[in-house]
Formats: structure tokens, C-alpha cells, sequence
């Protein structure tokens, strides 16, 4: 069995968003403006959060990427009336964009706000139209989205593999984020794989989960000393 | 004694008054109808522009829409539940309620059952949640609470227009004998063939006693699995175990609240104070009081334990309720739906119509902004309080829920106009239980067999 999981090395984040860029252009996420931002509804799929420590001039800045957690037992998907988000046999939530109806359940449920909405029908103006992805689909307004570890990739990945009659071999399957760091935060890999550099990195004394307390499971992994979370101490 | 029931028949028919053009109904039922419009004006224009025209972004998905949605549901318990309640018990003074309570139940229903439809981001596929065989082999998710609330209400709408329809039976046979033309063959439909013979009577009360019995489990699971949307989650202050008796208190304090002011303004308009009497006010407003204590034991508990307990993402919920960005709307609801009811309805001279209403007015609003504040400021704080959100509804959505007041007021004029709003032969049944009890006179009548004329239940002992 595979269990897709991505181990992040918040203490390797420069904070470059290079991995942001990298995941809208490969997904085809759209760019909503600036007046739709403001009210909150830009689209990434990945995000970076910041906390600044200290205070002037001793401030250290740390910086960790969230995506969609890809949990074990994710709580977005039992509440989809239509099962437009499942969980597949290797260990990915997946979203079928056809079938999503816009409740929205999905997205109050999800503890770590990692899912986005199509508010209004996308919009590729010249001459971004010319450089959608044309293995991932475009999104129509009124349904949910969020990270799939660049599922086309993994896809790509395993035919590549079968083609050559092989097995699909760690390192083989990059996510857009992934091959986009310069800094190597992201290893993705099969966590049920025990010689898989992702497996053995999620063994690390550094290795937790965001919000491990709520028994979500996550498939993501981040090797930080301690968890923090930016924001709860801000008033 | 007859002669005296059919005259006293007679007047509550007249005042009904089916028959005569009434300005001050056809003037409600049009202006109330220019306000639903309102609401499929927005409707439509979000239809055309996407879901995007709401003010709800990321992180909070829901808003004005799913808060007015339980608001609706919730004023949908007036109807049935109290009067199958009174049913049950054999509340004597329950005779002139009944009618104009369940057709709060239905049309709230019709209102609040809308807005699933309307907040989903792609309306036009809400038969996905339908069980129906496809090539694909989906089914729904019955996972979800989402289907346990639409199949619930399915079974209340279903269960409430039966239970409206079965007393209305005799009621339009009355009102088949009394018209000519067109309006006697119409009416003559919506009888079914009503005869009054005893074998209809004996079906009729049976069907009535167990559609009154069936719909107060049904009423209570409705609301319960409403409440299940937020307790069923893992947002903060959605999670709680009370929340199923909670939202069931506080949809029986809204119904009642919305009954009252229906019935005031019948008394009012039609004259209907010999029948909709200070008495019945009393009675209401008693069980209206109990629901205030109710609804503020329930709002306390829940309060007071999430402080005492005062987990990091709850207690940031709980202070942007207290003194935070909701305080005004939190207090405002504290006061219209707690400290003013509490003030008025313990004494008798609160009971009465007029303040009632008024008293009324202020819980529709409270209990709308309790639903409000229970989803907007968990959503608004989530657990990563980087993504903290804002809110604040957009036109469509006041559009909307603007509209949706004047589409349930619009169903219920034209409901009024066409249907006796109080429910003739129980109110006669309840004359001749009167007069069975009163005098000898009764127990010596002639058997009874006019059309309109139910056999006395107790057997005219």
C-alpha cells in the first residue's frame, strides 16, 4: 500500500513563496485581484505563514507552508453530502470538482482553513490563458478546491513507471512546491515506504503535526522544534 | 340548542368572511408579495453572477443564509409541535390556535427550506443529493449531516401538510355547503368527498390523533439534526454536546414568538377577538414564558462552561461574543430575548395581545442574531489564527433574507384569504363539549346528522 505524505523543514523556509507561484501556475489556481483578496477570497492552495519573534532589533522572522493536510481521518470529508471530497486508497483527499455542489461544510470543517472557493466563475486574462496546465482542470464557480499533492504528477509519475515496467521509485514523483524550493523544505514520498527519505525524516525527534491533538492524522509532517501558532497571541 | 350552535357558526364564518372581497388581505397579500420578489430578484442575480455577490468569503463559508435558514426552520415549530402538543393533551383552549399555528409550520418550511438550496455554490445540481440510480453508481453521502437534514425536513414538510390538510377536510365541506358556482365545485374538491357520516368522523379523528402524535418526534428530530450542521464539526463553540436541545428550546421560542404576532394581528384585522380571546393569549404566553427560562438556562450553561473550561480557540469565540467585535449584537440579543420577555410575561397584564407582540418582535430578532453569532464568529476565529476572518453581509444576502420575510407573510395572506384561518368545526366541537357538560338538554339533542356536525367525542356524557 502507499500512503502519500510530504515532510516540511519549517527551519529551511526562507519565506521566498517561490513554492506558491509554483503550485498556482502548475494547478491552474486562479487569480481572483485585488478587491476579491481583500474580502478574503484569494485562491492558494499553499500558503505561507509567519511569526516574528522577539522584539526590534533582536526579531527572527520563522516561516512554515500549509497546504491541505491530506489527513488520515480528514473531518472535511464525512460532511460532503455528495462525496465530492473522498479519500482514496493512497491516502490522498481527493476532490472531484464535477461533483461538488458548493455547501461549503467541507471548508468550515477543515481545522486548518486550507480549502478555497470558486466565488466567482475564473478568470485567465491574455496571456495567462495560454499557459494553463493542460492536465489539471479548470474550475467552474461554486466549487470547492484545495491542494492534491499535484495528484497529475503522482498519475504522471506512476505511467511513467509502468511504461518501463518498474516499480515508482522514491524521488520519482515531485510535487510543483517541491521542485520549486530552493531551500529543499519540501520531501515528498510514501510514508508506508520505511527506506523512503520521507518516511525516515518522519521519524525525526523535530517531527510533528499541526493540530496533532485534534486526530486528524495528517499526511504532512513538519520538523520544527515546537509547534506555534502565528496569531493566537495576537490580540 | 342546534339553532344556537349554527347561529354561533354562522357569526365565526362570517367573520372569516371567505366570501367578500377583503381590502385590508388583498393589500397585505401584494405588498408582502413586491417583497418577495425582493427575494428572487437577489436570487436571480446570484444565480447569474455566481455565489460571489454574498459578502461570505475564506474562512467564513456560511453567513447570512444558512443563519436564516435555521431561523425559518425554527419558526416552523410553532405550528405543529404546539399544536399537536395541545392535541395530545387535550388542551380544551387549543380550538381556535390549531390552523393558524400549523400554517406557520408550513409556509416557515416552504421559506426555510429554500436557502439550503439557495446558499450552495451551484444550485442548479442540488438533485446530487438525491438518491437517484445513476450510471456513475453514487449515492449520497448519508455520512453527512446535510442529508440527515434534508431527509428530516423532507418528512416535516410532508408530515405538517398532512397534518394541516386532515382538519381541513370538514372545514371545506362546511364552506362547499354554504357556497354556489365555482366556488362550491372548488371547494367541493378540497373536501374529498366529505359527507359527515360517522365512519368519515371516526377515520378522521384517528388519522388526526396519529399524525398528532407522530409529528412531535418528527418536530424535535428536525431541529436536533439542524443543530448537528455545527455540533457534528470540530469548529470551536460548534462542537457541543447541548447543542440538540438547545436549537429545539430556542425553534419553539421563535415559533411561539411568530404565532403570537400572527395572532394579534388577526384579532386585529379580522375581528377574531370573540374566538382568538384573552384567554388564549394567557395560556401562550405562559408556555412563551416557560420558553424564555428555557432558552436562558440553555444560553447560560452553554456560555459558562465554555468560560470556565476556557480552551485557547473556544474562549477567543467567547470573548469576540462578550465584549469583542459581536458585543453589540450579543447583548442586544441578551436583552430582546431574555431581560425584556422576562420583565413582561410573568404578569397578567403582559399576557395580553398587545404586548405579547411586541415582546415577540424583539425574540424573532434576538433569535436570528443568536444563530447569527453562533456561526459567524466561530468561523470568523478558527483554530490557525492565521487565516483569522471578516465578515459582513453583503446587499443580497439582506436582499434575500428581506425577501424572505415578505414571501412567508405573502403565503400566509393568501392562505388567509382563501382558507378559514381558524378551524370551524373544531371550534364548534369544542361549543357542543361545552354544552354536552352544561345542561341536560345537550345529552338529550337529537342525533346528529348534518353534514357539518362531528359526533360529540366524549359520547354526550
Amino acid at each position: 500500500m502507499t500512503r502519500w505524505g510530504m515532510v516540511v523543514d519549517t527551519d529551511r523556509c526562507t519565506g521566498c513563496e517561490a513554492c506558491v507561484v509554483a503550485c498556482a501556475e502548475e494547478n491552474n489556481v486562479q487569480t481572483v485581484g485585488e478587491e476579491e483578496a481583500k474580502k478574503g477570497r484569494a485562491m492558494h492552495w499553499l500558503r505561507i505563514e509567519r511569526a516574528v519573534e522577539g522584539t526590534f532589533p533582536e526579531v527572527s522572522v520563522k516561516f512554515r507552508p500549509v497546504m491541505c493536510q491530506q489527513c488520515g481521518e480528514a473531518p472535511c470529508e464525512p460532511v460532503c453530502p455528495v462525496y465530492a471530497t473522498y479519500h482514496t486508497d493512497e491516502g490522498l483527499n481527493a476532490m472531484v470538482y464535477s461533483r461538488c455542489v458548493g455547501t461549503r461544510f467541507c471548508a468550515n470543517n477543515c481545522p486548518y482553513t486550507v480549502r478555497t472557493f470558486n466565488w466567482f466563475d475564473p478568470e485567465f486574462p491574455e496571456p495567462l490563458d495560454r499557459q494553463l496546465n493542460p492536465d489539471v482542470s479548470v474550475r467552474v464557480d461554486g466549487v470547492m478546491e484545495k491542494c492534491t499533492f499535484c495528484v497529475q504528477r503522482i498519475k504522471e509519475g506512476q505511467r511513467t513507471a509502468k511504461g518501463e515496467d518498474r516499480d515508482v521509485e522514491d524521488g520519482d514523483i515531485q510535487p510543483a512546491c517541491a521542485s520549486a524550493c530552493a531551500a529543499q523544505v519540501f520531501t515528498f514520498g510514501d510514508l508506508e515506504d520505511p527506506e523512503s527519505k520521507a518516511a525516515k525524516l518522519s521519524k525525526s525527534p523535530r517531527a510533528r503535526h499541526l493540530l496533532a491533538d485534534l486526530g486528524t492524522l495528517p499526511g504532512v509532517i513538519y520538523l520544527e522544534d515546537q509547534e506555534w501558532n502565528p496569531g493566537t497571541d495576537v490580540s | 340548542m342546534t339553532n344556537d350552535l349554527q347561529e354561533r357558526e354562522n357569526r365565526l364564518v362570517g367573520r372569516l368572511s371567505l366570501d367578500r372581497f377583503r381590502p385590508g388581505l388583498v393589500v397585505g397579500a401584494g405588498l408582502t408579495g413586491l417583497v418577495a420578489l425582493v427575494f428572487f430578484y437577489a436570487w436571480g442575480i446570484q444565480l447569474r453572477d455566481g455565489i460571489g455577490v454574498a459578502g461570505i468569503n475564506r474562512p467564513v463559508f456560511w453567513g447570512v443564509y444558512i443563519t436564516t435558514f435555521v431561523f425559518w426552520i425554527g419558526i416552523s415549530h410553532a405550528g405543529t409541535l404546539i399544536s399537536a402538543i395541545l392535541r395530545v393533551t387535550g388542551a380544551e383552549w387549543r380550538r381556535p390556535v390549531t390552523r393558524c399555528a400549523e400554517a406557520i409550520t408550513l409556509f416557515a418550511l416552504s421559506v426555510g427550506g429554500l436557502f439550503p438550496i439557495l446558499h450552495m455554490g451551484r444550485a442548479w445540481k442540488v438533485y446530487f443529493m438525491l438518491p437517484i440510480p445513476n450510471s456513475r453508481g453514487l449515492w449520497p453521502n448519508f455520512r453527512s449531516p446535510l442529508m440527515w437534514d434534508a431527509a428530516a425536513i423532507t418528512a416535516y414538510i410532508v408530515g405538517s401538510f398532512l397534518y394541516l390538510s386532515l382538519p381541513l377536510i370538514p372545514d371545506m365541506a362546511i364552506l362547499r355547503d354554504r357556497s354556489k358556482g365555482w366556488r362550491r365545485r372548488v371547494f367541493g374538491l378540497f373536501a374529498l368527498g366529505w359527507q359527515g357520516s360517522a365512519q368519515q368522523w371516526r377515520s378522521l379523528e384517528s388519522g388526526i390523533k396519529v399524525m398528532a402524535v407522530v409529528i412531535i418526534p418528527l418536530a424535535v428530530s428536525v431541529h436536533t439534526i439542524v443543530s448537528w450542521d455545527f455540533a457534528m464539526t470540530q469548529v470551536p463553540m460548534w462542537t457541543s454536546t447541548i447543542f440538540g436541545p438547545y436549537f429545539v428550546v430556542g425553534a419553539i421560542y421563535s415559533g411561539i414568538a411568530m404565532l403570537m404576532i400572527a395572532m394579534a394581528l388577526l384579532r386585529w384585522g379580522m375581528d377574531l377577538g370573540d374566538y382568538l380571546s384573552d384567554k388564549v393569549f394567557n395560556n401562550l404566553g405562559l408556555l412563551f414564558c416557560a420558553m424564555t427560562l428555557a432558552w436562558g438556562y440553555f444560553t447560560f450553561a452553554e456560555h459558562l462552561t465554555v468560560w470556565y473550561a476556557n480552551e485557547v480557540a473556544e474562549a477567543r469565540v467567547l470573548w469576540s461574543r462578550f465584549t469583542g467585535k459581536w458585543a453589540g449584537p450579543f447583548w442586544t440579543m441578551v436583552i430582546v430575548n431574555f431581560v425584556i420577555p422576562i420583565c413582561v410575561l410573568p404578569f397578567r397584564w403582559g399576557r395580553k395581545p398587545l404586548p405579547t407582540a411586541l415582546v415577540s418582535l424583539g425574540v424573532l430578532v434576538g433569535m436570528w442574531l443568536e444563530r447569527f453569532l453562533i456561526i459567524v464568529p466561530s468561523l470568523e476565529l478558527p483554530r490557525l489564527a492565521y487565516t483569522l476572518g471578516d465578515y459582513t453581509p453583503s446587499s443580497i444576502e439582506l436582499m434575500v433574507l428581506i425577501g424572505s420575510v415578505g414571501l412567508f407573510a405573502f403565503f400566509y395572506f393568501a392562505f388567509t384569504m382563501n382558507v378559514p384561518i381558524i378551524s370551524v368545526w373544531e371550534v364548534r366541537e369544542g361549543w357542543e363539549h361545552e354544552n354536552s357538560h352544561s345542561g341536560a338538554a345537550a345529552a338529550a339533542a337529537a342525533p346528529q346528522t348534518d353534514a357539518r356536525t362531528p359526533e360529540p367525542a366524549g359520547g354526550g356524557s
